[in-house]
This record gives structure tokens, C-alpha cells and sequence, in this order.
């Protein structure tokens, strides 16, 4: 019963900031937050984005080349990454990051407003919380999450690339070919649709929780961390349905 | 002509019973002081004037579709803006006001709670009694027919709290603003307010002229002013 009223209550501030998307671009003011909120979003946490893509491309390219080798196939090395970062790996490892870092941190921030009382103030100034805070947290999530996944993705395959010339001997070139051979607009285009959507998701997950923080002093503390768990799951069960969708 | 009406208003949070029949009257251009021990729901009255919080029973009529400026306990200034910036911020949403009308409207107001030279501050940077004062600036900005102060003096030195005494009592005095003030401080209420009333297990117990509050032989306001004893000269 509380499930479902949760559920109700997050798919409101969802729609509701979603069809406040326009007012993002009203005002001076608000295109310069949404550009903040942009800052925060993509640029700030490519360090993170970078050092995880880079290992998981890596990991990908070790467990793969060890196996084709066997084989003797190592030419397809590139291929073989290449389809696991750009259908899953890319938009899944950038979904755990921006979860991570920005959607914790929403979570945290309208959290620790709503317990100050800042969240009744701006409701008192008739000023609505889902127009001034959520549409542009969440569309700046919708909007960064295609990049950095893409983003991802290239630094992924250049961590396989280096892992293959340095450990298994594949000729860096020829791994790149190979992995461009296969990447077809399809991939690349369910993988960023992917992206998307996990960025609405961990948008309206952190949004949510955190406009429903309980008073109390570890309210916010529950609030952050329910915020990545749910969007973590989310991520999980949403990749695994537009894979099934997309491919059968 | 009573302009805010509570009439048998009851609330509850989860179990907990915080309103429990309250009714009281609000006159037009009163200072009415809220008084009586923590957690006895101050605040969850003033909340219900402004609809952030909805009685369970009973109703809260307001009279006509007055501006109601709000002062939160915590100031609830936004952190990422200026002292300048959260005072505009009303007027630069909800208005079409010129640049440089609100400009006059945000000094103004800062002039009047003694912040101007913090206009380009952050909340971050100020004490306590200073974000006090810029909520209080924000409180009034858009000019209020109704300010809501949420202990505004409490935490403050003696001096800075008399200042907000005297800016409470100014704004009464020469706009008309419709007062209700919920505070701690006794002493404070006794000089300040037309009325008292006692707020106690979710009831007004009391609701008396200030220079009769005093002197009551209502037992509920007696033990009450025992307990404050210490904060009475
Ligand atoms: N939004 C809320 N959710 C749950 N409990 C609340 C809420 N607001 C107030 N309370 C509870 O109501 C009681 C009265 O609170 P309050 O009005 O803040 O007291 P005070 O008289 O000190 O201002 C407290 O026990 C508080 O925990
Ligand atoms: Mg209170």
C-alpha cells in the first residue's frame, strides 16, 4: 500500500516536472541555473565518468581477449567490446555514476531544503518547487546522460585498445577497425535512448526522495541513500526492458 | 473584524496529537503574541494559515485573499543565493516588476532589517540572527498584509532582538500589518503584543490582553509564568 502510494506520488512529481520542462528556458535567471545544473551534471563528474568507463572497458577487454585467444581470434577483440559498452555497459556504468554523484547529491540538496523549511518557503512565496527545483535538475539528468554515456563509450573502447595492445598483443588499429566495423546506429541509438531514460529515472528517483525527506535529523541521510538504491534498481529492471524490447 | 478564524481545529502526525481542538480569532491590525512550552504545535498553527498544512477537523477561514509574508524559525533562506538574491527572489517570480523597481523594493527592505551592507553576502556567511533579519526582509518585500513571525527573536542577543521587536511593532504601527508573533520570549511578548495567547497539549488555554496576561488567575497561565519566571524582570 505505502509501495503504491509512493509510486503515485513520484510518477506526479515526475509528469508534473516534465510538463515544466518549457519553463526551464523562461527567464534569464533560470536558463543560467539550468546551465548550472548542466555544469554539475555532465562536467563535474567526469572524473568519475572517466576513470569507471576506462576500467570497465579494460575488464571487458581482458575477460573477452582471454577467452578469444584461446581461439586465436583476437581480431575481434574491438568487436566484442565494442557491442557490450555501446548496447549495455556504457549506458549502464554512466546510469551508476550519475546516480551516484548527482543524484545523491539532488536528493541531499532538496532534502536538507525541505528539512530548513526552505521547500514551504518557496511554496509560501507561491513559487513552485517542481518548476524552480525539479524540471531543471531533472532535464539537465535527461540531457547529460545520452552525452556521458556516449562519452563512456569511447573512453571504454579506448581502455579496451590499450589493454589489447599492451596485454594480448592486438594491434591497436586493427582494434579499432574491428569495433567500428560492428557498432551499427541501431546500438548507438538504443544505448543513448537507454541513457535517457535512466537519466529521468535517477531525476525523478532523487527529486522524489528528496522532497519526502522526513523531518528529523537522519532524514536526509535516508532520503541520499534510498535515492541510489532505488535508482540503481530502476536502472536495472529499465535497461533490462528496453534490451528486451529493442532485441529479440 | 477578525481577519484569521481557527475554529475546532484538530491535527495529528502519525499517532501523535498536536492540535486538539483549537479555536481563536485573529483581529484586523493586531500584534497577537503565540506563546507556550516547545512542541506544543506553534508552529503547526501558523502553518495551517498559510494551507502548507491542511486540519484533519475543523477549519481555518482567512478573510479575503490578504499577502501573507511568513518568517520561518530557520530564516529558510536559499543557500546558493545572496542575502540581495532571496529577497528579489518573490518578486522576480511571482512578479513583472522592472529591475529596477525591485532593486528599490530589495533595499528597501533590506534597509529597514539593517542588512544592506550584506546584500551581497551568502546565508552561509551570516549568524544567525542576521538570517533571522534577511527572512524577515524577504517576509515583507512584497508588502504583507499578514507577516507570520515563527520566533524571531529567539537565539539573538538582547539588543538585535529588541531591534526586531521595534521593527515588528513599526511595521503594525505604520503599515497595519496584521501581527502574529509565536516566541519564547515572555518579556518580549508582554511588551510587544495586544494579546497573549497560551498554546498548551494543542488548546488555547488563554488568550487575554498582554497587560492582563500578567496578572491572570487562569492556574495554566500562573504555572506557565512560574516556569518562565527566570525570564521575567
Ligand atoms: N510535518 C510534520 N510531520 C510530523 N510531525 C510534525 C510535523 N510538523 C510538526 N510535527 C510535530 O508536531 C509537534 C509540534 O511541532 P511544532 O509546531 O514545531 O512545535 P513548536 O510549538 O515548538 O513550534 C512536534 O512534536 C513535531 O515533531
Ligand atoms: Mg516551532
Amino acid at each position: 500500500m505505502k509501495f503504491v502510494k509512493e509510486v503515485g506520488v513520484a510518477g506526479k512529481i515526475g509528469l508534473g516536472s516534465i510538463l515544466l520542462f518549457p519553463s526551464v528556458f523562461r527567464s534569464c535567471d533560470s536558463r543560467e541555473d539550468f546551465a548550472h545544473q548542466l555544469y554539475k551534471t555532465g562536467i563535474s563528474t567526469l572524473p568519475v565518468v572517466t576513470v569507471v568507463s576506462l576500467f570497465i572497458g579494460m575488464i571487458l577487454a581482458l575477460q573477452v581477449g582471454l577467452e578469444l585467444r584461446r581461439f586465436n581470434q583476437e581480431i575481434y577483440l574491438g568487436a566484442a567490446v565494442m557491442i557490450s559498452l555501446i548496447r549495455e555497459m556504457a549506458p549502464f556504468s554512466c546510469g551508476l555514476c550519475l546516480a551516484s554523484c548527482v543524484g545523491s547529491s539532488i536528493a541531499a540538496e532538496i532534502g536538507t531544503m525541505k528539512v530548513n523549511d526552505e521547500i514551504d518557503a518557496l511554496k509560501i512565496m507561491s513559487i513552485s518547487p517542481l518548476k524552480y527545483l525539479a524540471a531543471p535538475r531533472i532535464l539537465a539528468l535527461a540531457v547529460m546522460a545520452p552525452l556521458v554515456s556516449f562519452y563512456c563509450c569511447v573512453v571504454g573502447t579506448i581502455g579496451g585498445g590499450i589493454v589489447g595492445a599492451t596485454q594480448l598483443g592486438v594491434d591497436f588499429g586493427q582494434y579499432m577497425s574491428s569495433a567500428m566495423s560492428i557498432a551499427e546506429d541501431k546500438d548507438l541509438f538504443v544505448g543513448l535512448a537507454k541513457a535517457l531514460v535512466f537519466g529521468l529515472v535517477i531525476g525523478i528517483v532523487s527529486v522524489s526522495e528528496g522532497l519526502g525527506t522526513k523531518l528529523g535529523a537522519t532524514g536526509v541521510g535516508k532520503s541520499t541513500q534510498r535515492s541510489v538504491i532505488v535508482s540503481f534498481l530502476l536502472i536495472l529492471m529499465f535497461g533490462y526492458m528496453i534490451t528486451r524490447i529493442c532485441y529479440r | 473584524m477578525s481577519v484569521i478564524r481557527f475554529c475546532g481545529v484538530k491535527k495529528s502526525f502519525d499517532s501523535s496529537v498536536v492540535l486538539d481542538g483549537l479555536s481563536f480569532e485573529v483581529e484586523n491590525g493586531e500584534i497577537l503574541a503565540i506563546v507556550g512550552p516547545s512542541g506544543t504545535g506553534k508552529s503547526v498553527t501558523l502553518k495551517h494559515i498559510v494551507g502548507l498544512l491542511e486540519p484533519d477537523e475543523g477549519t481555518v477561514e482567512v478573510e479575503g485573499d490578504p499577502r501573507i509574508g511568513y518568517l520561518f524559525q530557520s530564516g529558510a533562506l536559499l543557500a546558493w543565493l545572496t542575502v540581495y538574491e532571496n529577497v528579489a527572489l518573490p518578486l522576480k517570480e511571482t512578479t513583472r516588476l522592472k529591475d529596477k523597481e525591485i532593486d528599490a523594493a530589495v533595499m528597501d527592505a533590506l534597509r529597514m532589517v539593517g542588512l544592506e551592507d550584506s546584500a551581497d553576502k551568502y546565508p552561509g556567511e551570516l549568524s544567525g540572527g542576521m538570517q533571522k533579519r534577511a527572512g524577515l526582509a524577504r517576509a515583507i518585500v512584497r508588502r504583507a498584509d499578514i507577516v507570520l513571525y515563527d520566533e524571531p527573536t529567539s537565539g539573538l542577543d538582547p539588543v538585535t532582538a529588541l531591534s526586531i521587536h521595534r521593527l515588528i511593532k513599526k511595521l503594525n504601527s505604520e503599515q497595519g500589518v496584521t501581527s502574529i508573533v509565536v516566541t519564547h520570549d515572555i518579556q518580549g511578548a508582554l511588551n510587544l503584543a495586544d494579546r497573549i495567547m497560551l498554546l498548551k497539549d494543542g488548546k488555547a488555554v488563554a488568550a487575554l490582553k498582554a497587560s492582563e496576561f500578567a496578572s491572570s488567575d487562569n492556574p495554566t497561565v500562573r504555572e506557565f509564568l512560574t516556569a518562565m519566571k527566570g525570564e521575567l524582570k
